[in-house]
C-alpha cells in the first residue's frame, strides 16, 4: 500500500470520530502551546533586553574603578581611586582597537532653576560620549574638549530634567541653573532615550565635562574618575581589545604580577547575558514543564489508540483476509497516531501564535517574538511523539490472528 | 484463472494449554477447477477450520494443501495475505463490511493491498465495475446501514471478486438473509461459478443451501464423513423466477423489485 493511500485511510478514520480526535489531539494542542507561548514570551523579553542594552552604545566596554583595599579594609568596588583620566589617554594611545573613549564622573545632587528645583544624576562625561552611545542632542550643542580642558560650567540635559524644570518640550538652551550655589550655562538637551538597561530612567540626567564634575562638584577626591567607557571598533575586536586595555591599566597602575585588578573591565555581551540569564532560567523551567505536558499528551494518544485498535478488531480482520499484511496495519495505525499528534501540534502551534499576539496586543504588553525554529521543534517534536506512543497499539494491531479478529464481537 | 485445491492427510490441533482441540483429523480432498462445492456439518464438525485453511487465513498442524500445485502450507504470514489477496474471494455470514465506509470504498478494499500501485481512478472504476456487477451501481455512495442485508452481502461479493480470485469461499453467507434473498446470492454464486468458471467453495449448515452445489461433503467430528455429486441440484435462477415479484420480504422496500431481480441474474460477468 503506498504511503499516500496509507495516510488517506489514517485521515478517513480520524475523521469518523471527530469527537474523540478532538479530544485526543487537545493534549498535543496545549503541550505544544505552551511551549510557543513559554518560548514566545522568553525571546521577547531577551530581545528587548537585548534593544535596550545595544541602545546603551554598541561594542561597549565598560571599565569600573575596583576594590580599594588600604590597610586592610576593603572599601568595596568603585572605591578605587586609582582610575583617572590619565588612564583614558594612555588606553586611547596604545590600544588601537579603541575607538571612542570618554571618562565618566558620576554624582547626584540637587538642581535649581528659577522656579523648581530638581535631584538627579549628574554624570561627568567627554566629548565622545554621543558617539558612543548613539545619542545626539536635541536642541543646542554638547560640550566641546575645550569646555572640558577648562573645566566650564556648562550643562547638557536630559530631556527629563528639561521637563521637571522648565515644563515639558520648552527650550531652556542659554539659561542657567544651580548646582552646589554654582551657576551652570545650559548649551543643549538630549534626545528622549527612554529606559536603559537596568529600569534606570536615562533622560533624568544631567551632563557635564568630567573635569567639571571633578572639581567643582565632588571635590573632595579631587582627580579620580569612577568609569572608562571605551566603544571597541569592531564586534569581533572587543575581546583582543579588553585584553589590551587590562594590560594597559595594570602597567598604568603599576600592579605586579599576581596582584590583583583594582578595576573591572565588562564588555557588553557580558552584561547582556548577564541580564538574559534569568529569562533563560524561566524558559528552561516552563519548557521543562512543557515537555511533561507533552508526554502526558502523548501517552493519551496510546490510550485512545490502543482503545482504537480493540474496537477495530474486526476491521483488522477483515483487512487481513482481504489481504493486509502485519505491516500494512502497523502504517495504518501509527500514520493515525502520527497525523493526530501532528494535527494537534500544528493546531498548537496556531494557538500559540494567537496567544502571544494576543498578550502583546493586551494591557500587559507583553513584548513577545515566536522563533521559527522553535515551531520546527514544536512541531517535529509534536510528531515524533505521536510515532512513539502510536507505535505500540499500532504493532498490538499488526500482531492480531485474522481468524479471531474476524470472529471479535 | 482455473485453481485446483488438493489437500492430503490436513490435521489442525488447537492448544488450548490444558486441553487440545483436534478440529481437524486428517482430511484427505481434492477439488477441481470450477467445481462448486457445498461443505456441510454440524458446529464444532471442523468445517470452519476447514474453510480457514482453505483460505490461507490459518496454517495446518499438519498435512499438505497444495493450491493451483503449490505448496501452501508453509507459506509465512506474509505470503499468505497475498495468497489470499490475489486468489481468494472471502464472503461471510455477517458480511464484515466496514461501518461508516461507502459501499464504493468496501468493494475498493482488496485493491488497496494488491501491492501493484494501482491509480486511484482506475481503482474506483474497477470498484464501480464490480458493483454494477451485483446490480448496485446505484448505491455506490451509501453505507452499510443504509443498505438491506442482501445488498449488504452483494456488496461483500463483490468485494470478493474485485481481485478477480479464481477460489470463492463462503462461510454461510446467508445465515444472516431471509429465504428469498438467500436465493439471490445463491443465484449469484452458480452464475460466478459457471460463466466464470470460479471455483466455489459453500460452507452451510443447511441441507436446502448446499444443494446448490454440485457436489456435498459432509464434515463430522474433524473428518469427511461423505463426498459425493449432488444429484438434486437446485438452481437458483429457475427459483426466482417463479418467486412472486412481491418483495415484502426484503427489507429493504425502497429498492423495487424489478431492478433488483435484474441486478442479481443480469451479472455484468465482462469484468476484465
Amino acid at each position: 500500500m503506498s504511503f499516500f493511500m496509507i495516510f488517506r485511510v489514517a485521515l478517513r478514520a480520524l475523521g469518523r470520530n471527530k469527537m474523540r480526535t478532538a479530544l485526543t489531539m487537545l493534549g498535543m494542542i496545549i503541550g505544544v502551546g505552551a511551549v510557543i507561548i513559554v518560548v514566545a514570551i522568553g525571546r521577547g523579553a531577551e530581545e528587548q533586553i537585548t534593544a535596550s542594552v545595544q541602545a546603551g552604545g554598541t561594542n561597549l566596554i565598560t571599565i569600573s574603578a575596583g576594590n580599594w583595599n588600604r590597610g586592610g579594609v576593603s572599601h568595596g568596588m568603585g572605591s578605587s581611586p586609582r582610575l583617572k583620566a590619565v588612564d583614558v589617554e594612555a588606553i586611547r594611545q596604545q590600544v588601537p582597537g579603541a575607538q571612542y573613549l570618554t571618562a565618566s564622573v558620576n554624582t547626584r545632587d540637587q538642581v535649581i532653576a528659577a522656579g523648581e528645583n530638581w535631584q538627579t544624576r549628574i554624570e561627568g562625561t567627554d566629548v565622545e560620549l554621543p558617539l558612543i552611545r548613539f545619542w545626539d542632542v536635541e536642541l543646542g550643542t554638547f560640550f566641546t574638549s575645550t569646555d572640558v580642558s577648562s573645566a566650564a560650567k556648562v550643562a547638557v540635559l536630559g530631556s527629563v530634567v528639561r521637563d521637571n524644570l522648565f515644563g515639558e518640550g520648552s527650550d531652556p538652551v542659554g539659561q542657567t541653573i544651580r548646582v552646589r550655589n554654582q551657576s551652570f550655562k545650559i548649551i543643549g538637551v538630549m534626545t528622549a532615550k527612554g529606559s536603559g538597561s537596568f529600569g534606570q530612567d536615562q533622560d533624568d540626567t544631567l551632563f557635564a565635562p568630567y573635569t567639571t564634575v571633578q572639581r567643582k562638584l565632588r571635590g573632595r577626591d579631587g582627580t579620580n574618575i569612577s568609569r572608562i567607557m571605551v566603544s571597541a571598533r569592531s564586534a569581533d575586536e572587543i575581546a583582543g581589545t579588553t585584553a589590551q586595555i587590562e594590560e594597559v591599566l595594570r602597567a598604568q597602575h603599576g600592579l605586579i604580577q599576581g596582584e590583583e585588578n583594582d578595576f573591572m573591565v565588562r564588555t557588553q555581551d557580558e552584561m547582556m547575558s548577564m541580564l538574559t540569564s534569568t529569562t533563560g532560567t524561566m524558559t528552561t523551567l516552563i519548557i521543562g514543564i512543557a515537555v511533561v505536558s507533552l508526554i502526558v499528551g502523548g501517552i493519551g494518544i496510546m490510550n485512545i489508540m490502543l482503545v482504537s485498535v480493540t474496537e477495530r478488531t474486526r476491521e483488522i480482520g477483515l483487512r487481513m483476509a482481504v489481504g493486509a499484511k502485519g505491516q500494512d496495519v502497523l502504517w495504518q495505525f501509527l500514520v493515525e497516531a502520527g497525523a493526530l499528534s501532528l494535527v494537534g501540534g500544528l493546531i498548537g502551534v496556531g494557538m500559540g501564535f494567537a496567544v502571544s499576539q494576543a498578550l502583546e496586543r493586551s494591557p500587559l504588553a507583553w513584548p513577545t517574538s515566536v522563533p521559527p525554529e522553535w515551531v520546527g521543534i514544536a512541531v517535529g517534536f509534536s510528531g515524533l511523539i505521536g510515532l512513539v506512543f502510536g507505535f505500540y497499539p499500532a504493532w498490538k494491531g499488526a500482531q492480531l490472528d485474522p481468524i479471531e479478529s474476524l470472529r471479535f464481537e | 484463472m482455473a485453481s485446483s485445491i488438493s489437500v492430503q492427510d490436513l490435521t489442525k490441533v488447537y492448544d488450548l494449554g490444558e486441553i487440545q482441540v483436534r478440529a481437524l483429523r486428517g482430511v484427505t480432498v481434492d477439488i477441481a477447477a470450477g467445481e462448486f462445492v457445498a461443505v456441510i456439518g454440524p458446529s464444532g464438525s471442523g468445517k470452519s477450520t476447514f474453510m480457514h485453511i482453505l483460505g490461507c487465513l490459518d496454517r495446518p498442524t499438519q498435512g499438505r494443501y497444495l493450491l493451483d500445485g503449490h505448496d501452501v502450507s508453509t507459506l509465512s504470514r506474509n505470503a499468505l495475505a497475498d495468497v489470499r489477496n490475489k486468489k481468494i474471494g472471502f464472503v461471510f455470514q455477517g458480511f464484515n463490511l466496514l461501518s461508516r465506509t461507502t459501499a464504493l470504498d468496501n468493494v475498493e478494499l482488496p485493491l488497496l493491498y494488491n501491492g501493484n500501485g494501482m491509480r486511484g481512478k482506475e481503482r474506483r472504476r474497477r470498484a464501480h465495475d464490480a458493483l454494477n456487477g451485483v446490480g448496485l451501481s446505484d448505491r455506490a455512495g451509501h453505507h452499510p446501514n443504509q443498505l438491506s442485508g442482501g445488498q449488504q452481502q452483494r456488496v461483500a461479493i463483490a468485494r470478493a471478486l474485485i481481485n478477480q480470485p479464481s477460489i470463492l469461499l463462503a462461510d454461510e453467507p446467508t445465515g444472516n438473509l431471509d429465504s428469498r434473498t438467500s436465493v439471490e446470492v445463491m443465484g449469484i454464486f452458480q452464475k460466478l461459478n459457471t460463466e466464470r468458471g470460479i471455483t466455489v467453495l459453500l460452507i452451510t449448515h443447511e441441507r436446502e443451501i448446499a444443494e446448490y452445489g454440485t457436489r456435498i461433503i459432509t464434515f463430522r467430528d474433524g473428518k469427511i464423513v461423505s463426498d459425493k455429486p449432488n444429484t438434486v441440484r437446485r438452481m437458483a435462477a429457475d427459483e426466482f423466477a417463479a418467486l412472486p415479484l412481491d418483495t415484502d420480504s426484503d427489507a429493504d422496500s425502497s429498492v423495487p423489485a424489478a431492478s433488483t431481480s435484474v441486478g442479481a441474474l443480469d451479472l455484468d460477468l465482462d469484468l476484465t
